[in-house]
């Protein structure tokens, strides 16, 4: 297959996944039943598209990684990003809230609107705008100088807000990643005494304080243990009612799991975009189903 | 058949001696090492544990030929030319290590590091000169102000190359978990990197600081010297080295005896700001 005919069939995609994008209840009604649990919350009302890219190109230096993305974020909704290793994923969720441009050398084209307003615009001070979308890594990384508590309270502080009821702040930060329970004797103690999946939930409950619109979550399970990531997956289907989430994800059953919606990369294309049921059930494409299926990547 | 075992009992015999031999040579080659220091601290120790009392610590020096006085106004010299070296040597130093650390800029960065590098080894005698030609004979007079200066100077190339190398131990996923909470990027640096490395930066610091107390040098003819108490940073300022210094090339018994408990003071000085140096890494980690 040359490359041509693999853009136009991707091109294809796009346009059914704008169907998708553009018309989200309909489309999710069938899904509601296949998926009992995901949606019994029922509560979300009609989706709107809360951030969008279009055309987004980046990469470092000479390479290329993302060749020209396309891709809506609803609102209040699980968006999963899966792909073989070196597809893009990272490089795509690191632009959504200015953070590729830390690294030297990167550069990225295209537009990223949040609720319709470009956050690479000139005048927009990426600050603003990772403390609107924020960020939670691969490998849990609280301050190892902060105790539990002042982990939970460090963005707020750091921003230089003024904390009034900071313990009821801490407590309902940690009651909202389930970690309460786990710590609540131990606050003093440094964040870095806990394990890993506890310093993930605290690095999740330390980007909550700041009431990020959307929370973006690079591979948040690759360093955890089975037991650790279902209680994150846990937390992200508890979350969803109240934020929107992208989660880059290895796991294709994780992104079953806790999507609405999954993105399938490759070589920094989007190939498809669908509900979480069509990528899995009956993908369009012939490389997400050999994807999926285990065929390759 | 020659058994594969066998061999290899054959070859772990060999190991076994070249190992317990290098070990040997290890252990003998760090006695020699710490030879020189346990000579060095029993013979200061011994010398200079009879001029030791209450007048040497708060008397002026007396005058010639006569017996008795102390170092009282060179201890505190010395205690203030090491604060203003620190004054003026600590804070460009930390802030020029963060600026190598965390900028971008490479060819700028890698000279600064590179003059950095050839600073640590300029003599002190060479810095003693400049702060003179800059500092004294502009203003015309021996001052603590120039003699902090010159010390100042051997310490920023320490204290920078430290800060430097001790940031950039700080994993990068640190910086970018502050970033991503939208802190600006002088925030996090301030805030998340620096304070992380704190610990080393003050042991590095508190090392700098150690090594100029005992500089004579760069004081000869910068702080000079003084038989009295100064009173101001603009006086010419005694410290125990230089004081050292002048009464061990003197004729005078007694003189050489108070050399030797200013030698002794000086050490112990020294070693307590290394202790503390160490005390305070201990305390922080936990």
């Amino acid at each position: 297959m040359s490359f041509g005919q693999q853009a136009t069939r991707t091109e294809t995609a796009r346009e059914s996944d704008s169907l998708v994008a553009a018309r989200p209840n309909r489309a999710s009604a069938p899904s509601q039943a296949l998926r009992g649990r995901a949606h019994s919350e029922g509560t979300s009302t009609a989706a709107s598209t809360k951030m969008r890219t279009e055309g987004l190109r980046a990469g470092f230096g000479a390479s290329e990684i993302l060749k020209g993305i396309d891709l809506p974020v609803e609102e209040r909704k699980v968006t999963a990003i899966i792909g073989p290793s070196g597809c893009g994923k990272s490089t795509f969720i690191r632009c959504l809230n200015r953070m590729h441009e830390v690294t030297p050398t990167a550069n990225c084209s295209g537009r990223v609107l949040l609720d319709e307003a470009d956050i690479n615009a000139r005048d927009i001070d990426p600050v603003l705008v990772r403390r609107r979308v924020g960020m939670v890594f691969q490998k849990p990384n609280p301050f190892p100088t902060m105790s539990i508590r002042d982990n939970v309270l460090a963005g707020l502080r750091l921003n230089g807000m003024r904390i009034t009821h900071s313990d009821e702040v801490v407590e309902r930060r940690l009651r909202q990643v389930a970690l309460w329970d786990e710590v609540k004797d131990n606050l003093g103690r440094s964040g870095a005494s806990l394990s890993g999946g506890q310093q993930q939930r605290l690095c999740m409950a330390r980007s909550l304080a700041l009431e990020p619109e959307v929370l973006l979550m690079d591979e948040p399970c690759s360093a955890l243990d089975p037991i650790a990531t279902a209680r994150v997956e846990e937390l992200i289907h508890e979350l969803r009612a109240n934020y929107t989430m992208v989660i880059v994800t290895h796991n294709m059953q994780q992104a079953a799991r806790v999507a609405d919606y999954t993105a399938f990369f490759y070589m920094g294309t989007l190939v498809e975009f669908a509900e979480t049921d069509v990528i899995f059930t009956r993908p369009k494409e012939r490389r997400t189903e050999d994807y999926i299926t285990g065929r390759f990547g | 058949m020659l058994l594969p075992s066998e061999i290899r009992m054959d070859r772990y015999r060999t190991r076994r001696l070249i190992d317990q031999v290098v070990r040997a040579a290890c252990a003998f080659a760090t006695v020699l090492a710490v030879i020189p220091l346990g000579l060095v601290l029993y013979y200061v120790a011994s010398r200079g544990i009879a001029g030791l009392n209450w007048d040497f610590f708060t008397e002026l020096p007396k005058p010639v030929g006569e017996t008795g006085g102390g170092m009282g106004n060179a201890i505190v010299g010395s205690l203030e030319l090491i604060g203003l070296a620190s004054l003026f040597g600590i804070p460009p130093g930390i802030l020029a290590g963060v600026y190598l650390a965390e900028s971008d800029g490479k060819r700028f960065g890698s000279s600064v590091r590179f003059a950095a590098d050839v600073m640590s080894g300029v003599p002190s005698i060479t810095v003693g000169l400049f702060v003179y030609s800059l500092m004294v004979v502009t203003t015309r007079h021996f001052s603590a102000t120039a003699g902090g200066a010159a010390l100042a100077v051997i310490m920023l190339p320490t204290v920078t190359r430290t800060t430097e190398e001790l940031l950039r131990l700080v994993p990068s996923a640190l910086r970018e978990s502050a970033l991503g909470l939208g802190l600006p990027r002088w925030v996090a640096t301030m805030r998340v990197v620096l304070r992380t490395a704190a610990p080393g930066i003050a042991t590095g610091v508190m090392l700098a600081v150690a090594r100029v107390a005992g500089e004579t040098a760069p004081l000869l003819f910068t702080a000079f010297n003084n038989r009295f108490w100064s009173t101001s940073i603009n006086e010419p300022t005694a410290s125990l080295p230089v004081q050292i210094f002048t009464y061990a090339v003197s004729p005078y018994e007694d003189w050489h005896r108070q050399a030797w408990s200013a030698a002794l003071v000086l050490v112990v000085m020294i070693l307590g700001l290394n202790v503390l140096a160490r005390v305070v890494v201990r305390n922080r980690v936990r």
